[in-house]
């Protein structure tokens, strides 16, 4: 067993895990924080996309233990305050899903959009990057929309409360 | 997944230290592949020693008439690097379309040519631009590192440290990707380095990347994709799968090179 402690949607957080533990295993099973889903478990879907330090990325192919000191935020942590996130409110209004299990990963990779390339986004670059997440249901045609409604609505407010500002490239 | 015991070095000569006293041990750099090949149970070290914290390996700096990429560079860092765009803009666009943004964030150079996929985007970089593949014990010239599928030149207990790229004063990278996987089906990658050509395949060769001689002839001449006319690509000792078989493959090293020298020419 290994002992690992990192900051999940801004809570410190420490377990004592076995070392091949995932980080999506990590977060549902131990934390049970059950928004990030296992769709493919090998990399392909997008399904478990959490930010690692301000980083989208696929919680079923990283470590727990590898993330000491790291800071971690799921779905559950963009909402505040008992009010949807900007991007979550977005595909609500949108329609940006039927049955839902994609979009935590959707979302996720949605906010990490925005902070890569900004609020205005065509429906061109929001289909590229996107090439991460994929949906079984929509034909993502009103997920784009969504999206872009959402990197909008980010631009009004003060950008994600809970997000960790994005580690200087070393 | 079978379990393992996991370490933690904070620099490279610590991880070299620990590679060599434990046995059956794997480097784990962003894990992309490593962790997929676990779970399939088609690798099973009794030991995973993760680079993740070993900050001597990260880094991305010009020298002179070269740029020196750590190896724990993830692809994301090599393709938004100010450094790279400027130097070896082909580099920072190959770099930008390998996988999806996810991966980006988390796969490494030094995982990709350690690894050696025979569809991996950075091996054909490496031996187009010519780059030197440094490890904790010696320097590898591209030309000898890549030896086989999956296979290198790199010995037990070597660990990459950085990869070297020449500046050149062209190259471009095209490749045809496969939908799922987003690897390349056909990668290849074109460097002009004073009248030194180089032509670098990815994706299509039985033993991984190679070199395409009779495209860096008739791109010696002129390097423009016009050159390239009426010029194919043999399909002995193609890949052929349930993607593309030999001839098809084949047929796209052609039309991919036109693109890479299209795009190192600005054309």
């Amino acid at each position: 067993m290994a002992t690992v402690s990192m900051t999940v949607n801004g809570k410190p957080v420490t377990g004592t895990i076995d070392p091949r533990t995932l980080l999506v295993q990590f977060l549902r099973e131990n934390l049970r924080l059950t928004g990030t889903h296992v769709g493919c478990d090998t990399s392909q879907c997008g399904a478990c996309v959490v930010h690692i330090d301000g980083k989208a990325a696929k919680a079923c192919t990283v470590l727990a233990v590898s993330l000491e000191g790291a800071a971690v935020t799921t779905i559950e942590g963009l909402a505040s305050d008992g009010a949807l996130h900007p991007m979550q409110e977005a595909f609500r209004e949108h329609h940006g899903l039927q049955c839902g299990f994609c979009t935590p990963g959707m979302i996720m990779s949605a906010v990490d959009i925005v902070n890569r390339r900004g609020h205005d986004l065509d429906e061109k670059t929001i289909r590229e990057d996107l090439d991460g997440n994929i949906c079984r249901c929509t034909g993502y045609h009103n997920i784009v929309k969504a999206v872009a409604a959402g990197a909008e609505a980010m631009g009004g407010q003060a950008m994600d409360r809970k997000e960790p500002p994005r580690q200087a490239a070393e | 997944m079978y379990a393992f015991t996991y370490h933690r070095p904070g620099s490279a000569r610590q991880a070299a230290g620990l590679l060599a006293k434990k046995e059956d041990a794997k480097i784990l750099a962003g894990g992309h592949t490593l962790l997929p090949t676990m779970k399939q149970r088609l690798a099973s070290p009794t030991a995973l020693i993760d680079l993740g914290a070993c900050g001597d390996l990260k880094g991305i700096v010009r020298k002179g008439r070269t740029v020196h990429v750590g190896a724990m560079s993830t692809h994301a860092e090599v393709a938004d690097s100010a450094i790279v765009q400027e130097a070896i803009p082909g580099l920072a666009y190959l770099a930008s379309h390998i996988g999806d943004p996810h991966v980006r964030h988390r796969g490494t150079i030094g995982g990709s040519v350690a690894n050696n996929d025979p569809a991996a985007d950075y091996p054909a970089a490496c031996l187009a631009l010519g780059a030197t593949i440094v490890t904790n014990k010696r320097k590898i010239e591209a030309d000898d590192f890549f030896t086989g599928l999956y296979e290198t030149a790199l010995e037990e207990g070597e660990i990459i440290t950085k990869v070297v790229f020449p500046v050149v004063s062209k190259a471009g990278y095209a490749k045809f990707r496969n939908p799922a996987s987003r690897y390349a089906l056909v990668g290849v990658f074109v460097a002009k380095r004073g009248s030194e050509i180089r032509v670098a395949v990815t994706g299509a060769g039985e033993g991984g990347v190679f070199r395409w001689p009779e495209a860096e002839a008739a791109l010696k001449a002129r390097f423009a994709p016009k050159s390239l006319d009426g010029l194919h690509a043999s399909a002995d000792g193609i890949n052929a799968d349930m993607h593309a078989d030999a001839d098809y493959r084949a047929h796209l090293i052609g039309v991919m090179t036109k693109q890479a020298v299209a795009q190192a020419t600005g054309k």
